[in-house]
C-alpha cells in the first residue's frame, strides 16, 4: 500500500512536471536560470572596488593629516590654501567608500564618525574652550569628522585674516589648532584600522560568506547600498536641504556648508560611486566585473519590456542631469530656485522604489534583515 | 440507536493515554519556543521598543504594556509548564491561552499563522480532559484520575490539524504557485547551499517540484495520517517536509511544533508504550494512573455546553478562511480576509511607501522618515498592506497634529512588487489617508491589481 502511494505520489509529480517544464510564464521573469556566481561578485566588489577605494581614500586622509600637520606648525595663508585642497580631496575620496558600513567599518561607525552634517557649532566651541573631550562618545557624532573641519577651515570667521588669527592666539597650545590635529588624527586612525582589517583578513570572510540568508556579505552589502542611496544620499545631501523632511527649506543643512562650493561636486561624487558600483565598475574606471546589474541580467529581470538594469542606469543618469543643474553651492540654489533641488530629489527617488522593490525582489535580498520568525 | 449515528461517536471512550501524551509535548515545545523568544531578545526588540503598534481592527486595547510585557511572558512560560506537569491544568490552559493570545494580538506586525495555530489550538484544549492522566492533577486527586475519556476528544485535534492541512493545501491551488511556481521560485533560486539539492536550486523544475509537492502533501497529508495503513508513510513525509522547511525558512518553532503534533494521529498502544518510557525514566510505576476508570459525563450542563461551543468553534474554522469571497479585488494584492486562513508561504511582497504630510491652509509640505516612527520589521509590513498603512498614517496624523499642525492631509506613495511581478502603483497617491479610517469594509484605495490570479 505504502509503495503504491509513494509510486503514485511520483508518477504525479513527473507528469506535472513534463506539463509544465514549457512553460515559461507570462511574467517572463525569473524563468531564467540562476547560474550566477554570487563569489565572484563578491571578489570583484572586494578587489576592485571596495579595497582600491578605501587605499585611495586613506592616502588622501594621509596628505590630508600632513597638511594639518605643516599648518599646525606654520600658520599661514598658503599652507591653510593647502589644507583645505586635501580637506577637499579626501572629502571627495570619502564619498565612494561611504556607503560600505560592513565589518570593521561597522563596528567604528565609520560613517558617523566621519560625516553626519550639520556640525554642532556650539558644542565644537565648548570643546576647544574646556580642552577636554572625548571624540569616541556617539554623542559626539556632530563634533567632529568632515563637518567639524569644514567648519574650523572656513566657518570660524568671515575673512581668512581672521580665521587665521584664531588659529595663531596662544602660540604654544592653541586650542582650535589643537582640535584641528585631533579630530584629524582620528579620521585617519578610523581609516587605517577599516583598511588594515580589509588587508588582514577580513576580505577572506568577506567573500567566504558568500551563502544567502539575512547576514551573508550580498544582503549586507545591498542593504547597506541601498540604505546609503535613500538616506545618505537622497534625504541627507539633496532632500533634507531642500525642506522634503520638514516645513520649509533648510539650506544649513547642506553638506560643506561653511565651505559653500562643494556640496555639488560631493553629491555628484557620491552619485558616481553609487551607480558605478551598480555596475560592478573597478576603482578608476578601469574595467567592469559582476556587480548587481550582471545579476538582474542572469536573472532576466525586466520591468515594463526593458531590462531592469537599464531602467536603473537610465534613472541614474536622469539624477545626474538634474544634479548636473544646480549651483555648486547646494545651499545657495536651496535659496535661489529650491525646484531645482526638488526636481533632483524626484529623479533620486524613482530609484529608489526600482531598488528597494523590484531589484531587491529579483535578487531575493530581504529589506533590512531583521532576526524574527516568518512563516 | 444505530452504531453509526453521531450521538453514538459521543458515547464512544477510548485510552487517555494519547491527549496526555499530547499535552506534555505541547506544553513543552510552547515553554521551549517562549524561552528562546526571550533569549533572542524579541521581547524588548518587537514590544518594548517600537514607539507605535499596529493594533488589530476592534482590539485596539490589546498593546504592548512596557516593562510588564516581560511578566506575560513569564506568566506564559510557567503556565506552559504546569500544563507538561498536569499541574491545575485547566488553570493553567486558561492562563496559556490567555497569556499567548494577547501577546500574539499586542501587534499585528508579528503575526504568523503558527502562532495563531498555537492560540487556536490552545482554545480547543480548554475543553480537553488532557490533565485528567498522567498528570499530577491525577496524581494528588486519584478521583479526578480516569483512564479512558471520550473518543472525540483526540479526535478533535487532529480534525484542527487536519483543517488546517487541507486548507493551506486549497490556499496553493492558485495560479501563482502551480503555474508560476512563484513565490517558491524567488526563494528556491538562491539557496545554492541547501544540503543535496543545492546544486538544482536554480532549476526551474526544481521549483515546480517543490509547489506542486508541496500543495498535493498539504492536501493528502490528513488523510494519510487517519489511514493506519499509511500513517508511519504519512509520518515521514511530516518529517522531511517539515526538515526542509526548517532548512530553507526561518520559522522558527513551526516544524516541531507541527512533528509532535502529527503524533496524535498514532494508536493508543504508540502512546502507552510512550508514557511508559516516560514513567520508567522517572523510575515510576507503569501503572500509576490505570485505573479504568472511564470519563463520560453527558448529562452535565457544562460538558454539553462545551460540546456546543466546540461545534460552533469548528463551523467558524471551516469558514473564517472563505470570507475574502466578501471583497472585491485580488485577495493577494489587498489582503482583505487573508489573514487567520491558513495562507502560508504565498506570497513574496516587497513595497515601498513614502508618505507626504500636508498642511492644507498654507500648502506646506513634507516627506516622513518612516524609520523615526517604525522598526525595520513594521515599516516592512506597513509598506505591503492597506491595513497597516492607513493606521500608520492616522498615527502620523495625530503625530504632527501633537506638534501643533492643523488641517493635516496625508499622502502615501507607494509601489508593491508581488511573486515576481515588477513593481506598480499600490494606495492611490490622491487619497488622503487623514480621512480614512481602517475597517472590516473594502478599502477603495486600493489600486487595481490589473492581472489575475485564478484560484481558491
Amino acid at each position: 500500500m505504502m509503495r503504491n502511494i509513494s509510486l503514485a505520489i511520483t508518477g504525479v509529480l513527473i507528469i506535472m512536471l513534463t506539463a509544465c517544464s514549457s512553460d515559461e510564464g507570462p511574467m517572463g521573469e525569473n524563468g531564467a536560470k540562476d547560474d550566477f556566481d554570487r563569489e565572484a561578485m563578491l571578489v570583484n566588489w572586494a578587489d576592485n572596488i571596495i579595497l582600491p577605494r578605501y587605499e585611495n581614500y586613506n592616502q588622501k586622509v594621509g596628505i590630508l593629516s600632513r597638511a594639518v600637520g605643516i599648518f599646525s606648525k606654520e600658520i599661514s595663508q598658503a599652507h591653510l590654501e593647502s589644507l583645505r585642497m586635501a580637506w577637499l580631496e579626501a572629502y571627495m575620496a570619502w564619498q565612494p567608500v561611504a556607503s560600505f558600513e560592513i565589518g570593521k567599518a561597522e563596528e567604528l561607525r565609520l560613517r558617523n564618525f566621519t560625516n553626519v552634517y550639520p556640525a554642532d557649532v556650539e558644542n565644537i566651541e565648548e570643546n576647544i574652550t574646556e580642552g577636554t573631550y572625548n571624540l569616541s562618545l556617539s554623542s559626539k557624532f556632530d563634533e567632529q569628522g568632515f563637518p567639524a573641519l569644514d567648519y574650523l577651515l572656513f566657518g570660524l570667521a568671515d575673512s581668512d585674516e581672521r580665521l587665521l588669527a584664531k588659529f595663531s592666539e596662544e602660540d604654544s597650545d592653541n586650542g582650535y589648532t589643537r582640535y584641528l590635529v585631533d579630530i584629524t588624527a582620528r579620521l585617519q586612525s578610523l581609516t587605517q584600522q577599516v583598511l588594515d582589517d580589509w588587508k588582514g583578513g577580513y576580505r577572506d570572510v568577506f567573500i567566504g560568506n558568500n551563502g544567502t540568508s539575512g547576514t551573508s556579505s550580498v544582503n549586507k552589502i545591498a542593504n547597506d547600498f541601498l540604505f546609503y542611496y535613500e538616506k545618505a544620499l537622497r534625504a541627507n545631501k539633496v532632500g533634507i536641504p531642500a525642506g522634503q523632511f520638514s516645513s520649509g527649506p533648510r539650506s544649513e543643512f547642506a553638506e560643506a556648508f561653511y565651505n559653500g562650493a562643494t556640496s555639488k561636486a560631493l553629491l555628484l561624487a557620491s552619485l558616481d560611486a553609487v551607480q558605478s558600483f551598480f555596475n560592478g565598475e573597478h576603482h578608476g574606471g578601469t574595467g567592469f566585473g559582476p556587480g548587481f546589474g550582471s545579476y538582474l541580467d542572469v536573472l532576466s529581470t525586466s520591468k515594463d519590456g526593458e531590462q531592469l538594469s537599464k531602467r536603473i542606469n537610465d534613472q541614474f543618469d536622469r539624477a545626474r542631469s538634474e544634479a548636473d543643474l544646480l549651483n555648486p553651492d547646494l545651499a545657495t540654489q536651496v535659496g535661489e530656485d529650491n525646484t531645482k533641488m526638488l526636481k533632483t530629489f524626484d529623479e533620486l527617488q524613482k530609484n529608489v522604489v526600482l531598488m528597494k522593490v523590484d531589484m531587491f525582489q529579483a535578487l531575493n535580498i530581504r529589506v533590512d534583515f531583521v532576526d524574527a520568525d516568518g512563516d | 440507536m444505530s452504531k453509526t449515528s453521531p450521538t453514538h461517536y459521543f458515547h464512544k471512550t477510548t485510552e487517555a493515554a494519547p491527549l496526555a501524551a499530547f499535552r506534555i509535548f505541547f506544553g513543552l515545545l510552547m515553554f521551549v519556543g517562549i524561552l528562546r523568544f526571550w533569549a533572542k531578545g524579541w521581547i524588548a526588540h518587537l514590544y518594548i521598543e517600537p514607539r507605535f503598534f499596529f493594533s488589530y481592527y476592534g482590539l485596539e486595547f490589546i498593546r504592548p504594556l512596557g516593562v510588564y510585557t516581560y511578566g506575560l511572558f513569564a506568566i506564559c512560560a510557567l503556565s506552559a509548564i504546569m500544563i507538561t506537569l498536569g499541574y491545575r491544568y485547566r488553570l493553567a490552559m486558561t492562563a496559556f491561552f490567555l497569556s499567548f493570545t494577547y501577546i500574539e494580538l499586542m501587534d499585528k506586525t508579528t503575526y504568523l499563522n503558527h502562532y495563531y495555530f498555537v492560540s487556536v489550538l490552545s482554545f480547543l484544549m480548554l475543553f480537553l480532559p488532557a490533565g485528567a492522566y498522567f498528570s499530577i492533577d491525577a496524581y494528588l486527586r486519584p478521583e479526578k484520575c480516569y483512564q479512558r475519556i471520550p473518543l472525540w476528544c483526540a479526535d478533535s485535534i487532529k480534525l484542527l490539524l487536519s483543517i488546517v492541512y487541507f486548507y493551506a493545501g486549497l490556499a496553493k491551488l492558485n495560479s501563482d504557485w502551480l503555474v508560476q511556481a512563484q513565490p517558491l521560485g524567488i526563494w528556491l533560486s538562491t539557496q545554492s547551499d541547501f544540503p543535496l539539492l543545492g546544486p538544482w536550486m536554480n532549476e526551474r523544475w526544481l521549483h515546480y517540484v517543490f509547489s506542486w509537492g508541496g500543495a498535493l502533501y498539504d492536501l493528502s497529508v490528513p488523510f494519510l495520517l487517519f489511514y493506519s495503513r499509511t500513517r508511519v508513510f504519512a509520518f515521514v513525509l511530516v518529517v522531511l517536509f517539515h526538515a526542509t522547511t526548517r532548512v530553507l525558512f526561518p520559522i522558527g518553532m513551526f516544524p516541531y511544533i507541527m512533528i509532535v503534533s502529527t503524533l496524535i494521529f498514532f494508536s493508543t498502544d504508540f502512546h502507552r508504550k510512550l508514557l511508559r518510557y516516560i514513567s520508567s525514566s522517572l523510575r515510576m510505576e507503569n501503572n500509576t494512573f490505570d485505573n479504568g476508570r472511564q470519563w463520560l459525563p453527558q448529562t452535565s450542563l457544562r460538558y454539553r455546553l462545551s460540546l456546543h461551543t466546540l461545534f460552533i468553534f469548528f463551523v467558524l474554522q471551516l469558514c473564517l478562511p472563505f470570507r475574502h469571497l466578501l471583497y472585491p479585488g485580488e485577495l493577494f494584492w489587498t489582503e482583505e480576509g487573508y489573514r487567520f486562513s491558513w495562507r502560508v508561504m504565498l506570497m513574496e511582497k516587497a513595497g515601498y511607501a513614502g508618505f507626504q504630510v500636508v498642511d492644507a491652509l498654507s500648502d506646506e509640505r513634507f516627506y516622513v522618515d518612516n524609520s523615526d516612527f517604525l522598526s525595520p520589521l513594521q515599516e516592512k509590513q506597513m509598506s505591503t498592506q492597506p491595513d497597516f498603512i492607513v493606521q500608520y498614517a492616522q498615527y502620523l496624523k495625530k503625530h504632527f497634529e501633537q506638534q501643533g499642525h492643523q488641517n493635516l492631509q496625508i499622502f502615501v506613495e507607494s509601489y508593491v512588487a508581488l511573486n515576481g511581478r515588477p513593481s506598480r502603483a499600490y494606495i492611490d497617491p490622491n487619497t488622503d489617508l487623514a480621512r480614512e479610517e481602517d475597517s472590516f469594509r473594502h478599502k477603495t484605495w486600493i489600486l487595481p491589481f490589473n492581472d489575475e490570479i485564478k484560484g481558491l
